[in-house]
């Protein structure tokens, strides 16, 4: 069994906090510089400038790329031989997001309830995905999620006799009603099988793909080229301003399901595309 | 593309010079509100109260900040999506609201209204708030502290980069610019 303190999950926490909402990743950033190249828009093209300028802004004074820094979503891989000493998993993720986003002047937008609505004031509790696998490690992604991106997303329990054409078909309608709202170029998370939740959670953590990095099926990559394709001929473009740049990558997972099943979970996101991911190695006792 | 430096408050014959697509810095006085400051000044108008500031002629920018560090003007200040404040809009449209500054699709609810009114709906761009809080000269709280950075805010902006989403003829760059450059795909899209 190997061990791992709490508190350099709270401090891992924080600084991923902090770093992600401040800093564009190379990935997307040349990505982004690829669709700029690529449209033909003028308008489009004014967008992309500036948020590549933007970009530059960010990092170099700390500022959040965006005002929303977002829900504080968290997936934590814990190896099914890691202890985790001095203090409660969940609470210590909590606290790393608490400290991220009040030592990073990041904005806190989470209430308390989706009725009363009484801001909490540290951006907690983090939505947090756990995931028990082999080994003594932990590895976490911090992927903050902006509400004007997720607000766009849709679930659909599709009929088999749908079929692909009806996941199609419906990731399509999905982004075309979506518009300029999420902020293209955008990034679509889809997750197709399973159960409804499951779905969601597949197409949440499909997200996480780098640009360019395709679903190692190779008919499950195909059809993400084929739906790229098709997204970027709605002419939605950069900012919703009309162009041929309205996303920079489908990435879909799909999962063994039910045989009176065929759930779609398309989970949208915005052109920052916020996510690190760090692995904290347990120490042999 | 037109370009156009303008200052706010806009005047009216500038307001209907603007069409869909044009290019515009703006400077001047811009006033902050979203969600929840939109349902207070909507609930405080219904209540038979004033709203916090005079709106006529004034222009609203849907945005909530992060917090500004030490020195600084202001945090992150980009605009949110404009879509969920259209249920409150048309109202302050018809008390002298002559300008909108934020992001995404409005309702054809709101853009009859911006018709008959003559008012114009501004595009800054989403997720660029490092570069737009660099355009703010000063931030400050006019109404609804208790919001935090959904207060009321009072910014004077210099060469604030922004596009002409809605004109006052109710030209929709979200429809035109999508028209010219769509393959439309048959039998998806009712």
């Amino acid at each position: 069994m190997k061990t791992l303190d709490a508190k350099e999950i709270t401090e891992t926490i924080k600084d991923m906090c902090i770093k992600t909402n401040c800093i564009m990743s190379e990935n997307i950033k040349s990505t982004l510089e690829d669709a700029l190249n690529a449209e033909i828009s003028p308008q489009g093209c004014e967008a992309l400038e500036c948020i590549l300028t933007n970009a530059d802004i960010a990092e170099k004074g700390m500022i959040p790329l965006c005002q929303d820094t977002g829900t504080a979503v968290i997936f934590a891989a814990v190896g099914q031989d890691l202890h985790i000493t001095g203090g409660d998993l969940t609470e210590a993720i909590n606290e790393g997001v608490r400290r991220g986003y009040t030592e990073g002047y990041l904005r806190k937008s989470i209430v308390d309830g989706p009725f009363s609505r009484k801001n909490t004031g540290d951006n907690t509790p983090a939505v947090i995905h756990y995931d028990i696998v082999p080994g003594g490690d932990i590895t976490i992604t911090v992927a903050p999620k902006g509400q004007g991106s997720e607000n766009m997303s849709a679930v659909k329990m599709c009929k088999p006799a749908e079929g692909l054409k009806g996941v199609e078909d419906f990731i399509i309608k999905t982004v075309s009603e979506a518009g300029a709202n999420p902020c293209p170029p955008i990034i679509v998370g889809v997750g197709v099988g399973g159960t409804m939740d499951k779905a969601t959670v597949m197409a949440k953590k499909a997200l996480l793909r780098e640009p360019g990095e395709h679903n190692r099926d190779p008919e499950i990559a195909g059809i993400e080229e084929e739906l790229l394709t098709r997204i970027n001929k709605l002419g939605i473009g950069p900012e919703g301003y009309g162009g041929t740049q309205t996303a920079m990558a489908v990435n879909m997972d799909v999962y063994p399901t039910h045989i009176a099943a065929l759930p779609v979970a398309v989970n949208i996101n915005c052109h920052i595309s916020r996510h690190m991911t760090v692995t904290l190695q347990g120490k042999e006792q | 593309m037109k370009s156009y430096d303008l200052t706010t408050p806009l005047a009216e014959n500038e307001i209907k010079t603007l069409q869909a697509g044009d290019k515009v810095l703006l400077s001047g006085v811009i006033y902050t509100a979203r969600d929840a400051a939109h349902k207070r000044m909507i609930d405080t108008l219904e209540a038979g109260g004033e709203l916090p500031f005079d709106i006529r002629g004034q222009m609203i920018y849907y945005m909530g900040p992060t917090p500004a560090r030490e020195g600084q003007v202001i945090g992150s200040a980009g605009p949110t999506t404009a879509g969920r404040m259209d249920f409150f809009t048309p109202q302050l449209l018809e008390r002298g609201l002559s300008g909108m500054l934020a992001k995404g699709m409005r309702s054809q609810n709101v853009i009859d209204a911006m018709r008959k009114y003559g008012a114009v709906y501004f595009g800054a761009v989403g997720g660029a708030g490092a570069y737009l809080s660099s355009c703010i000269k000063s931030a400050e709280v006019i109404a609804y502290d208790d919001l935090g950075p959904e207060a009321i805010r009072r910014l004077e902006v210099e060469k604030l980069p922004a596009i002409v989403l809605v004109d006052s003829l109710g030209n929709d760059l979200y429809k035109t610019g999508r028209q010219r450059y769509e393959c439309l795909e048959e039998g998806i899209l009712g």
